[in-house]
């Protein structure tokens, strides 16, 4: 990509920003580099390229450092550190964060600052691991582009233009654009994918359960789940670890240890006897597959690497998953109206009040017009018709059994195949403001994505390639039975470094530099 | 299946409360419309003997002993509160005037 006279910054041969967390903890920990100038060279490529891309909402560059001088300071003193101990990560703005304002990207919470810290940023400091500053999203988590973010749409790396996906758009541009090393995403629909297939980056959502959602801001509580966002499969299992775990705080956390994710990912490249599932109906949009030919070719081509591997690739039939987009589009807005009732301004969010002496009811209705934008009111109102008397049976009731069957249909699909693969994403990234009058159009991203959610079972987007008719990237999908996300990083490990060698190189390595804009 | 017309619109937003501006409503009510028509497609594939799923996982209640244990300041419940005064939350009227 031609810079035309524009400045570019950063990408200097040995940039800091330019390892992976993997690299960032041996160089920590044979004394190479200090956390100090880790923290600092990706603080000052988030104060050279943040305002081109909007990633970040909020850095905290003082609580970072200070952080990083500890783990210095206690490494020089010879104690033994976590493995990623002073390597910094980035937050999406869903997590709260003690002492830093958490908005989740609305203007209801635009000057929320919590008192306490979501038990995922617990473990990150446990881990002794500096905290960036918070990331950018759709509001609430609604949205697949990131544009529905009260504070402005978050730019894609590969092209300033096009959105970062969503809603986890902001956490995504920070790893892919090396504002940070690692990110932390929230994924109901695909949120932590997504974005992650069309920013070039890795993005594993886990198994429903595996890590805690304490002090995450809930949209849909039955299909929420928080996982981490990274360059590569190795990076993500350093920092899944980290989160994952029984957390007593929450009650849907599931009583068991992390999987072995870690060992997976950096384990035996061989796929050996592994059956890899193409679901038939993934991406079926009921009129045709929502899929981009350039997406279809390089998912070919990664099934091609696969056999390669020594995995075997069947057919497998999932027929109720093209009612799934349908589902979710119930039960998430039914789940959301729910949760987001607590946000009635009378202790804590935006408060507008009307003129005259007006009731609690009539500052809340007033509040919720004002500080909700249009997707978030939207989806409170679908999910309170769904929900209301009379409709309850006809949607919400139905919905929930659509869900029992494409429960049943991954069942049937993991007795004939380990994994189960597809293209990530329909489409690579488009541009921004090309989808926002068209709800129907925004959903469809996430269509591949969804039926996991729904069923709970973990799913990984891995890079695979970029597309030939306009050179952005493409993810392809991993999904593997619940309590099973091992088997994601070992084939996600395996496909990465065998794609890695055939396109002669990693895809985050061949992004363009970005433009200096202000 | 469905007819969603401008007035259920209003209605479900009262019922949220959500007080919508009318290019709101007139906005919202042909999206939700197309939206609610395209959902009802779940009617087509559940049986009746299809039992419903609201969870992915069996959900148990959890609880935890019955102690006293510290919990937040009221100065920190408190600093979050669009409005608060003498150590409470302040809230509009709640009962009419009558």
């Amino acid at each position: 990509m031609e810079s035309t006279g524009m400045t570019t910054a950063g990408n200097t041969t040995g940039d800091l920003t330019r390892l992976t967390a993997l690299q960032m903890a041996d160089a920590l920990a044979a004394g190479e580099v200090t956390s100090v100038e880790l923290t600092q060279a990706h603080l000052d490529r988030i104060e050279a390229v943040n305002p081109s891309l909007n990633a970040f909402l909020l850095v905290d560059a003082d609580g970072a450092l200070a952080t990083a001088r500890e783990v210095d300071e206690a490494r020089a003193r010879g104690e033994e550190l976590p493995r990623l101990a002073g390597v910094p990560v980035a937050v999406k703005d869903i997590a709260c964060t003690r002492g830093l304002t958490t908005t989740a990207g609305s203007r209801m919470l635009a000057d929320f600052v919590p008192p306490y810290d979501a038990t995922i940023v617990a473990r990150l400091r446990d881990a002794r691991m500096p905290i960036l500053g918070k990331t950018n999203m759709d509001e609430f988590a609604m949205g697949s582009s990131t544009e529905h973010s009260a504070f402005g749409p978050t730019r894609n790396p590969w092209d300033l233009d096009r959105i970062p996906g969503g809603s986890g758009g902001g956490s995504a541009a920070a790893v892919a654009g090396f504002l940070a090393p690692l990110a932390i995403g929230s994924d109901t629909g695909g949120s932590i994918r997504q974005p992650g297939a069309v920013t070039g980056t890795v993005g594993v959502k886990p198994t429903y359960g595996g890590v805690s959602r304490y002090g995450v801001i809930a949209l849909a509580s039955s299909l929420d789940q928080i996982g981490p966002c990274a360059r590569t499969v190795a990076d993500a299992a350093l920092l899944h670890e980290v989160l994952g775990g029984h957390d007593p705080l929450d009650s849907t956390s599931i009583d068991a240890p992390v999987p072995p994710v870690v060992a997976a990912a950096t384990g035996t490249r061989d796929l050996t006897g592994l059956r890899v599932g193409v679901v038939r109906e993934i991406g079926d949009t009921g009129e045709g597959s929502a899929f981009q030919p350039g997406v279809i070719q390089r998912f070919e081509e990664a099934l091609d690497q696969l056999r390669e591997l020594g995995a075997t690739v069947v057919e497998v039939s999932c027929p109720h998953f093209v009612y799934a987009m349908a589902a979710y589009y119930l039960i998430l807005p039914s789940e959301a109206s729910s949760n987001l009732a607590r946000y009635d301004a009378m202790r804590y969010g935006a408060r507008t009040t009307p003129e005259g002496s007006p009731s609690a009811e009539q500052v809340m209705a007033a509040s919720r017009d004002d500080a909700f934008g249009d997707e978030v009111k939207r989806r409170i109102i679908l999910g309170t018709y769904a929900l209301s008397s009379g409709y309850y049976d006809a949607y919400y009731g139905q919905a929930q059994k659509v869900r029992t069957l494409i429960a049943r249909d991954f069942q049937a699909a993991f007795e004939q195949a380990d994994v189960l693969v597809s293209p990530t994403a329909p489409t690579t990234a488009f541009r921004i403001g090309d989808k926002m009058q068209d709800p129907m159009a925004m959903y469809l991203n996430d269509i591949a994505t969804i039926p996991a959610n729904l069923a709970g079972v973990p799913g990984m987007s891995i890079p695979s390639g970029l597309a030939e008719e306009d050179g952005l990237p493409v993810g392809v999908q991993i999904l593997a039975p619940a309590m099973e996300d091992q088997r994601l990083y070992a084939v996600g490990a395996a496909l990465e470094e065998a794609l890695r060698q055939a396109q002669g190189g990693y895809v985050f390595e061949k992004a363009p530099e970005i433009e200096v804009r202000s | 299946m469905s007819n969603l017309s401008r007035d259920d619109v209003a209605h479900v937003a009262m019922l949220a409360r959500i007080q919508l501006e009318d290019h709101e409503l007139d906005r919202l009510a042909g999206q939700l419309d197309q939206i609610v028509d395209w959902v009802g497609q779940v009617n087509e594939v559940a049986a009746d003997d299809v039992p419903p799923m609201s969870h992915p996982l069996p959900l148990v209640n959890v609880t935890r002993s019955d102690e006293v244990r510290p919990s937040l300041s009221q100065e920190d419940a408190l600093a979050n509160a669009p409005a608060a005064e003498d150590g409470r939350f302040g809230v509009p009227r709640i009962l009419d005037e009558e």
